[in-house]
């Protein structure tokens, strides 16, 4: 605990770095997985090649892909950029594919009714279409988020700072604290930032606020003989 | 542990001819310290990772998955696991519990199980309510039902839920050789420590290359011991060129 | 499949099937009946809630078909399920050929019963042969043994054996139900429950299915107690009907016929419906309806007659009868309008019920049914007073033999 207040200001800045270089890589992800998927729905090849593409580039160890970056970008090897570009591709390549299916998703009868009331394809998609994939691309973001902030502090290994760089130097120091306190602070980060997503989500889905009411009378109406008339 | 041998001689400064030389000098590709010995440290890790990490993961996924009880336990713990950073982790088991195999080995079941775990009770829960049903008002047992209809028909995602555990592993193990075990990965943090980019864009090559094989295999796998009678024609939605269930980007927590 | 001919005409009561024999019989259970599944008793309660099944006390007849119906929540299919303790009861006993079900073991008391559903509940994962097997591998019968009679029973249900090969979710609905049925009977079990099995698919389908179960049910004589929300299947399939009333209630349980003719309360009259005075006319057979010969056309006779320009003779009605050379009926031909072909109404197969013959008169554009034998020919027409006449006659039989 002494320590932690001793260090504060310096894993405070840590932890800063961290959630910037997990952060901005959800951010740019979204901006293009978005259109890759919209792309991707409109025509049958492109398709199979993005998810191949995606499943390929997603088996790649994030060690592996952090130390061969540099050689592509020219990048230096400590530059935060390649932790970033890689989390930009991983995440790209799992987005896609949920994005995807969430753009599918959509009732096309609900699609064919915007056309008939005189949306254009472009706006169609932006009011009809992305909005109601939301729950479905969140769901995906949440997982992205949280392992973005796991994968941030493997770039310590390279000497690039994150909250990663408690675990290395408590290895090297042998000092157990500093190692908890960075998990504690890993741990703290991937919630807050979950619980922002889950508000966010809230805040952009307004219709699905009830939705308790809902699944809970299609439920009921299920089955013949389960107590039906249970409520009132 | 091991000393690097000499430092490379290398005919360019360009890291990808680099990598491309190291690659292909046969020096590399023998001996205890060449490709062939450490990739199968490597799988040799994984392999004992994913014993232990199954082991767990699918008897109380099946229950989970089978009596609906303890889901929300289940769900949770999955998720906290899944936040929790593999290299503090791995740092932590070993300035605990010491240098030696097991506590990297117990870092890195903690990272396999939660997409396991996940896929078991998510593929055992999502077996039609009806199947199970027709099953029990046949006869069957309880263990007939799982064994014999819950876990057939649960297949695809269970082992879309392993494949995504097997794939986290073999990237992570790489990073086991931080604390000095062996596979993969000691050529990258070896190569790092000497500023030889050469062996570290080589191994990192490797690495990649090991973990793409494995998928592929597994795919392969799963294709075959998965009933044809689940991918008869219906649905055609959701099918991707890779067989990766939809279910499992869920059921992924990302790669480390 | 055997009844897939009769498609235009498939009868709401099978021409004289065994249940209206049964039906006409004292509703009071008849001598050569025997019970097989007894309630006693049976209250189904869910946690607090009011009861799914109360006090339900019945027996259910040996070798017969036992429809329960009633509408959502009334405890019908919660009653079912008791049977083979699918579901526990609250208190109350059940027996099953005199034994107590809750003293055998339930996966062995499910094993010695057929369950068809309304999903079919095939196991997606295996194949037809290995579904319709399933209940014989469960009672160790060897793997060939099994197959072989797993093959034998999808000819019963009127599958071709390469059906066999295929997995359920290449099948239509009403296959899957018929596998369904064959893996029911599979084990050969006495008992048979039926869940709302024929809901899930088209009318034309199930009417199908509905006949295939009668022609089953006359060479098997198993017990079968049948599940619908559908009082016209109950009264169809049921050589006795139970009526369930919402809240677990048996508000009543008589031969079909009873039931249309005399509902006990207004729950019965109500959920029975309107029509059911037209129903009930599907448990007389219009024997006693003359046939009146028809004039009839073919298609080189009516070209004949276009080329004529001629309008056809006056008959009574002037109404023709267009036939093709194997005298089958295609449709009427107006006195008003001789070129055009107007379509027929419902046929009448001769030896059906006072409901068929009614329909024929009331759905034919010249008001006379078209009477047809075995082979779907023509052979004349029956008149709608004479329908009529018939409908008072078995109603004043009915009277006076009560």
């Amino acid at each position: 605990m002494a320590w932690l207040v001793a260090n504060f200001s310096e894993v405070l800045s840590l932890a800063g770095l961290h959630l910037y270089q997990s952060v901005v890589p959800l951010l740019i992800s979204v901006l293009i997985a978005v259109p890759l998927a919209q792309l991707a729905r409109m025509n049958k090849t492109l398709r199979g090649l993005l998810l191949s593409a995606g499943s390929i580039l997603y088996t790649v160890p994030s060690l592996a892909l952090f130390v061969i970056l540099p050689v592509i970008l020219g990048t230096r090897i400590l530059d935060m950029a390649n932790v970033m570009v890689a989390l930009v591709i991983y995440a790209v390549a799992l987005l896609l594919r949920s994005t995807l299916d969430a753009l599918e998703s959509v009732d096309d009868g609900i699609r064919q009714a915007a056309v008939a009331m005189g949306y254009k394809p472009f706006m169609r998609f932006l009011t009809v279409d992305l909005p109601l994939s939301v729950p479905v691309l969140f769901a995906g973001l949440r997982v992205v988020s949280v392992s973005n902030i796991s994968l941030v502090s493997v770039g310590a290994l390279l000497g690039i700072g994150s909250l990663g760089s408690l675990f290395t130097d408590g290895l090297k120091r042998d000092f157990v604290t500093e190692i908890v306190i960075g998990i504690i602070g890993t741990l703290l980060l991937a919630l807050l930032m979950d619980a922002f997503l889950v508000l966010a989500q809230r805040l952009l889905t307004p219709w699905l606020r009830n939705d308790g009411g809902l699944t809970k009378a299609t439920a009921e109406s299920n089955s013949d003989d389960e107590p039906a008339v249970v409520s009132a | 542990m091991s000393v690097p041998a000499l430092v490379e001689e290398y005919s360019s400064d360009n890291p990808l001819v680099q990598g491309y030389e190291w690659l292909m000098n046969p020096m590399h590709w023998q001996g205890p310290e060449g490709i062939p010995l450490r990739a199968l440290e490597h799988l040799g890790y994984t392999a004992l990772t994913l014993s232990i990490a199954v082991a767990i993961a699918v008897p109380i996924g099946l229950y989970v998955g089978h009596t609906g009880r303890g889901r929300v336990v289940v769900i949770s713990l999955a998720g906290v696991l899944r936040a929790l950073p593999t290299l503090g982790m791995l740092t932590l088991f070993v300035l605990l519990a010491g240098l030696g195999l097991m506590p990297p080995i117990w870092a890195l079941v903690l990272l396999a199980v939660p997409p396991i775990l996940a896929g078991t009770y998510a593929g055992i829960s999502a077996v039609s309510k009806d199947t199970v049903d027709a099953a029990r008002s046949m006869g069957m047992t309880e263990p007939q039902i799982l064994f014999r209809v819950e876990v057939p028909n649960g297949l695809p995602v269970i082992l879309g839920g392993f494949r995504a555990g097997v794939l986290q592993v073999v990237a992570t193990v790489a990073v086991v050789a931080y604390i000095n075990l062996g596979g993969l990965g000691r050529f990258l943090i070896d190569g790092l420590s000497v500023s030889d980019y050469g062996r570290v864009l080589g191994g990192a090559v490797v690495i990649a290359a090991l973990a793409i094989c494995l998928d592929i295999v597994l795919a392969g796998i799963q294709r075959l011991a998965v009933s044809p009678g689940l991918k008869a024609p219906r649905r055609q939605r959701g099918d991707s060129p890779t067989g990766r269930e939809t279910i499992t980007a869920g059921v992924q927590g990302g790669n480390s | 499949m055997a009844v897939s001919d009769a498609r235009i005409s498939l009868p709401d009561s099978g021409t004289s099937t065994p249940q209206v024999d049964a039906a006409s019989a004292a509703p009071a259970a008849g001598s050569g009946t025997r019970p097989m599944i007894e309630f006693n008793s049976i209250t189904k309660r869910y946690l607090e809630n009011q009861p799914a099944v109360e006090n339900l006390s019945m027996t259910i007849d040996k070798g017969a078909i036992t429809v329960f119906v009633g509408p959502s929540g009334c405890g019908k299919t919660t009653s079912l399920r008791m049977i083979n303790r699918m579901v526990e009861p609250t208190s109350g006993t059940i027996t099953v050929d005199g034994k107590d079900v809750s003293t055998i073991p339930a996966a062995s008391l499910r094993r010695s019963m057929g369950y068809v559903m309304q999903s079919a509940g095939l196991l997606p994962h295996r194949t037809v042969t290995d579904n319709v097997a399933t209940v014989l591998r469960l009672n160790k019968v060897p793997r060939a043994q099994a197959r072989h009679r797993a093959e034998e029973l999808l000819d019963v249900v009127g599958l071709s054996a390469r059906m066999g090969k295929r997995y359920p979710s290449q099948l239509s609905g009403g296959q899957q139900q018929r596998v369904g049925v064959a893996r029911a009977l599979a084990a050969d079990p006495p008992v048979l429950l039926m869940d709302e099995p024929f809901s899930a698919v088209d009318p034309v389908v199930r009417a199908e299915l509905q006949q295939e179960l009668l022609r089953l049910q006359r060479d098997l004589a198993k017990t079968i107690v049948f599940v619908t929300h559908d009082i016209d299947e109950a009264t169809v399939l049921g050589d006795k009907v139970a009526v369930f009333a919402t809240g677990g209630r048996l508000a009543q349980y008589a031969a079909a016929e009873e039931i249309l003719r005399a509902p006990v309360d207004d729950f019965v009259a109500n959920f029975v419906g309107r029509d059911r005075g037209f129903r009930h006319l599907a448990f007389s057979t219009a024997d006693s309806v003359p046939i009146h010969p028809v004039r009839t056309a073919t298609e080189s006779e009516r070209g004949q007659r276009s080329a004529q320009q001629s309008r056809p003779p006056s008959d009574a009605a002037g109404w023709v009868l267009a036939v093709d050379d194997a005298h089958r009926p295609l449709g009427w031909i107006s006195p008003a309008d001789g070129s055009a072909l107007l379509p027929g109404g419902s046929l009448f197969h001769e030896g059906q019920t006072l409901r068929r013959a009614l329909d024929a008169v009331l759905s034919s554009p010249a008001g006379l049914g078209v009477a047809v034998d075995d082979a779907g020919s023509v052979t004349g027409v029956v008149k709608a007073p004479e329908v009529l006449a018939a409908i008072e006659n078995a109603r004043r039989q009915r009277e006076g033999g009560l």
